[in-house]
């Protein structure tokens, strides 16, 4: 691929240079074009080729680590009104999630969760019963006892909103750069020079590492190697069938995200992971673990047996050891910022993270909090563990 | 010979059983491989030899010499003692990624897993090598109205008259250029099938481009068959040629078939429309399992990329025949021997020497086959508005998406067929883009300007075929759970 | 429209399409059988509703997609007709329980 620029911006100098064309890195260049901050996007791909354009599309704030809590609720209320924002409502709709309990015993540490949020001051979750299981999902199997909900959760079309991202933050002024791989960094003088592989070179004041599943070798360059793990959640999807299902529904003993679209297809994800192969921008299916994966379908959907499944594919994500992202200023350099390692759940945070990140950049602190998030955490583990 | 397997832990597995499976299957098993012949497919034969065991055709005249030449290559398959598991359907063929040292002697582990439903039950059999013989398809030919019922490919109405002995009946067209247009129409003479007009698309300035290559072509010992059909067909059939726009209409079913000639529209009555433009490789097995590709400029497709044996660019995995590029039906034997020689050489049971002086009478045969293929790949390329069609023309029948959509999209910012998919979701339906993703790459790289080779081709991903959600879930998961899926 | 050719033998196999009754011959696919019987187009497409019909005979096109025997979605070209079959052609997505 050759490398090709968008963006109606002067090719002067920018502010900030974003790494990574993912939604993390589009929606950071849209909050900071929004505050007339001067941004380049450097995408080794395209835009959204990556874990944003082939995800599950889940906005969820169900069962989120607590940590994440003030952030997902921030975002959720940004997807309410994410038209306002990238004028495109990016396919979202909130039929809320699901989290299904199978037995008398998952049920209980599902009531245990909404206490916890509850002392933490939240409410966003509640636990309900066999009979309002069936209202909110007439399909699912006899045996489930009872769910955890989160009414205003729902789902988007991941592509789109991505790409949404990127044309609202290019109509504000940023500009695009795609193809070609940031391959150098480095400081000097107060600016970052940052060198592609079709050999160009930029400068900023600011540099965003939102290189996702590779954002652990940009770190690895300014001095902060990271655990990152380089993981493939795997997806299926179905023939269309008529509407039978409104909300997004998981399952509490073992991992499922499972969902129809608006057009009909049925989507089976749920986390379970085929490999990586990074560098050459493949992942590779695993069937034995795809199959595990159908098998929770086959139980708790019995009609969906027969369904035919026509594709099945993988993401390429960053996972970090404690499922948590990093978020934050780099802890050895000034003018540099992190947002990866998302953990297979950084879509829905989308929308959020890019505006925390322009705060940082633009005022020097953010009112949401993220130290929980920060790169330090890491010091002195044993440098990086990816593929 | 079909479906009673005793033994599991195949060397080789031959996906596909034209004449490159046939073949490749008959001489790896005969030189003491185990090996395993998979074909969706009830009887063997592949597209071209469709049904040679069991034709309800019994005149020999209408399906004429070539195809009864396919008989031939099943008693070697018989004898070689090759297993032949009829009914299977492929939908995956994977090398997973081993940590550690690899083992890749002639006592390595068998390492390629293939992912097969055979009678509604689907299995993962791991073997040592494998190779593709896929075939080819059709290339799609775009024009307004052919989602009509009524509108068949060429190749599908020969399907057709293979296997059920039946011929169109009511007003008839056959439309388009390529061997296998003519080849039909003189079957449906020998049959006394009715034919009311051959359309030919074959544009004028393709004769001037093929001419020089014409000696090479007189001097093939195969293809010289093919130009006597075409002019016997000439003779007695009514062939309008120089057509250039092409268009089916109906309401809900075909009607009619206007088309252009030297400016002039004209419109005919017609209940069935058999469209063909020649065939690509059907490629989305190879492209799935990774093997690489590039664009062929000449026969404008895309072909996976091979060497001189069929290796692919995935260790342990061949492809042979039209699968690799069209080359013909005898083409397709001899690179399935090729490919078996190289396969018995990599599992260590001939040598170098011992592989190269077997494969010198194949490769000779190689050569004569594919003499006078120039000529036919520069006459029959199909011309530019049937692969760059207009705005109207639905290019993805599955998800029902046109060519100006397609166009819209690139403006939009749209650089390949991949993120075609996520704009439009064209390639996105059950075909996976068989019948798209040439049109595809074709109109994106139009619209860019720039060359096919460019804009790449869809990433595809297993399953190649759909399968049920209950075929996933009783996916057996250990070697005995296999075995005992594959044994009844 | 398609006819048998003369010289075609064999036994009438019984079937039926949409619950009538109808004769296919050894050999023919659930397609070719449907193409036989003079049923042009077996389904209609969930996208827009448009009519379909074989286009492909080879299991490529996904265009002869029809009910057997209560299972849908199937490829009417790689199946073979069996006696006492039920084919019936589909209109518009599949209901899921089949
Ligand atoms: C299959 C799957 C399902 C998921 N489902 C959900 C879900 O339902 N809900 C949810 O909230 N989350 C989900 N996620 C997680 C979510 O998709 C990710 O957390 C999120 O998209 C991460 O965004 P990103 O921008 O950090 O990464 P990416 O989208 O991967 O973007 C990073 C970009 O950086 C580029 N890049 C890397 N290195 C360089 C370099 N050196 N130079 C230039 N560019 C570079 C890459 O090419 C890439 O485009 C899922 C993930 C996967 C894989
Ligand atoms: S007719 Fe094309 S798949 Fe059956």
């Amino acid at each position: 691929m050759t490398a090709t620029a968008t963006g109606t911006g002067t090719p002067s100098r920018p502010d900030v240079i974003v790494i990574g064309g993912g939604l993390h890195g589009c929606s950071a260049a849209l909050h900071l074009s929004m505050r007339g901050v001067r941004v380049l996007v450097l995408e080794k791909d395209h835009v959204a080729r990556h874990a944003s354009g082939v995800n599950a599309g889940g906005v969820r704030q169900l069962g989120r680590h607590v940590a994440e809590l003030p952030l997902t609720v921030a975002a959720m209320a940004l997807w309410h009104r994410i038209g306002e924002l990238v004028d495109d409502d990016c396919g979202f709709e909130s039929h809320g999630q699901v989290k299904v309990a199978e037995t008398e015993a998952e049920l209980a540490t599902l009531h245990a969760r909404v206490a916890e949020l509850r002392a933490l001051g939240f409410s966003h979750e509640e636990v309900v019963g066999r009979d309002e299981l069936r209202s909110l999902v007439p399909a699912i199997a006899d045996h489930c006892v009872g769910a955890l909900v989160s009414r205003g959760d729902g789902a988007a079309i991941p592509f789109r909103t991505t790409f949404a991202f990127r044309c609202k933050a290019i109509a504000l002024g940023a500009r695009f750069q795609e193809g070609g791989a940031v391959t150098r960094l480095a400081r000097r003088g107060g600016l970052w020079s940052v060198e592609t592989a079709d050999g160009a070179r930029h400068e900023a004041p600011v540099v965003v590492n939102c290189a996702g599943a590779w954002a652990d070798r940009i770190a690895a360059q300014v001095g902060e190697p990271v655990p990152l793990e380089v993981i493939a959640p795997m997806l299926m999807i179905t023939a269309r069938v008529p509407p039978f299902i409104k909300p997004v529904v998981g399952a509490t003993g073992r991992t499922l995200s499972f969902k129809q679209f608006p057009n009909g297809t049925v989507l089976i994800g749920g986390g379970l992971l085929g490999r990586a192969v990074r560098d050459e921008n493949r992942t590779e299916l695993d069937f034995a673990q795809v199959s595990v994966n159908a098998r929770t379908v086959w139980d708790l959907f019995p009609a969906m047996r027969g369904a035919t499944i026509v594709r099945a594919w993988a993401g390429i994500e960053a996972r970090m050891p404690d499922q948590i992202p990093v978020i934050g200023p780099s802890g050895t350099e000034p003018g540099l910022y992190h947002a990866f390692g998302f953990s297979a759940h950084g879509f829905q945070l989308g929308p959020i993270v890019g505006r925390i990140t322009a705060d940082l950049i633009t005022g020097g602190a953010t009112d949401l909090p993220i130290a929980a998030f920060r790169i330090g955490r890491f010091a002195g583990a044993a440098g990086t563990i990816a593929a | 010979m079909s479906g009673q397997a005793t033994r599991f832990d195949f060397d080789i597995a031959v996906i596909g059983a034209g004449p490159a499976g046939l073949a490749a299957a008959a001489l790896a098993a005969g030189r003491g491989a185990s090996v395993v012949l998979l074909d969706e497919q009830a009887e063997p034969g592949g597209q071209i030899y469709r049904a040679v065991t069991e034709t309800p055709v019994r005149d020999r005249k209408v399906l004429g010499p070539d195809y009864w030449h396919g008989a031939e290559l099943l008693g070697p398959l018989r004898d070689s003692g090759a297993v032949h598991w009829p009914g299977s359907v492929v939908w995956s063929v994977a090398r997973p990624r081993e940590d550690g040292p690899r083992k890749d002697g002639a006592d390595g582990p068998r390492r390629i897993q293939i992912g097969l439903s055979r009678n509604g039950v689907a299995a993962l059999l791991t073997v040592r090598h494998v190779i593709m013989a896929t075939g080819a398809l059709e290339r799609p030919f775009p024009i307004p109205g052919w989602t009509l019922p009524g509108v068949l490919g060429a190749g599908a109405a020969q399907v057709l008259l293979k296997t059920s002995g039946l011929v169109p009946s009511g007003a008839t067209v056959m439309a388009g250029s390529g061997p296998l247009l003519w080849l039909l129409a003189w079957q449906y003479l020998q049959a006394g099938a009715r034919i009311d007009a051959i359309l030919d698309t074959t544009p004028r300035e393709n004769w001037r481009a093929a001419l020089p290559l014409l000696p090479g072509f007189l001097r093939s010992p195969y293809l010289g068959k093919g130009m006597k059909l075409m002019l016997e067909v000439r003779r007695k059939l009514t062939v309008i040629g120089n057509v250039t726009g092409l268009r089916a209409q109906g309401d809900g079913v075909l009607k009619s078939v206007t088309y252009s000639r030297n400016g002039v529209e004209q419109r005919l009555p017609a209940d069935t429309l058999l469209l063909h433009q020649g065939v690509v490789p059907n490629l989305n097995l190879a492209n799935a399992t990774g093997c690489a590709q590039r664009w062929d400029e000449v026969q404008r497709c895309w072909r996976p990329t091979t060497d001189d044996w069929g290796a692919t660019s995935v260790e342990g995995v061949a492809l042979a025949g039209d699968g690799a590029g069209i080359g013909g039906a005898r083409a397709a034997e001899e690179a399935g021997r090729l490919a078996a020689l190289d396969a018995l050489h990599r599992l260590g049971r001939i040598d170098r020497t011992q592989r190269d002086e077997a494969a010198a009478p194949f490769r000779a045969a190689l050569d004569r086959a594919l003499t006078g293929r120039a000529f036919l790949d520069t006459l029959y390329r199909p011309a530019e508005p049937f692969r760059v069609p207009a705005d109207d023309t639905i290019v993805c029948r599955c998800e029902e998406i046109t060519a100006g959509a397609v166009r819209e999209a690139v403006r939009l910012g749209c650089s390949g067929p991949n993120q075609a998919k996520s704009f439009l979701r064209c390639g996105m339906g059950p075909c996976q883009g068989r019948l798209c993703g040439p049109t595809v790459t074709e109109v994106i790289a139009a619209e860019r300007g720039v060359s096919p080779a460019e804009v790449g081709y869809y990433r595809l991903r297993p399953p190649v075929k759909p399968i049920t959600l209950a075929e996933l879930a009783a996916l057996p998961k250990t070697e005995a759970d296999i075995d005992a899926v594959l044994k009844h | 429209m398609f006819r048998r050719l003369p010289e075609v033998a064999g036994d009438a196999i019984p079937f039926t399409i949409d619950g009538r009754p109808a004769s296919a011959r050894a050999g023919d696919s659930v397609a070719a059988a449907l193409l036989a019987n003079g049923v042009t187009t077996c389904r209609n497409t969930p996208v827009s509703g448009a009519p379909r019909g074989p286009y492909c005979m080879m299991g490529v096109c996904f265009d002869c997609l029809v009910t057997i025997d209560g299972t849908g979605n199937r490829q009417g070209c790689q199946v073979r007709v069996a006696p006492g079959m039920a084919v019936e052609t589909q209109d518009g997505k599949r209901e899921v329980e089949r």
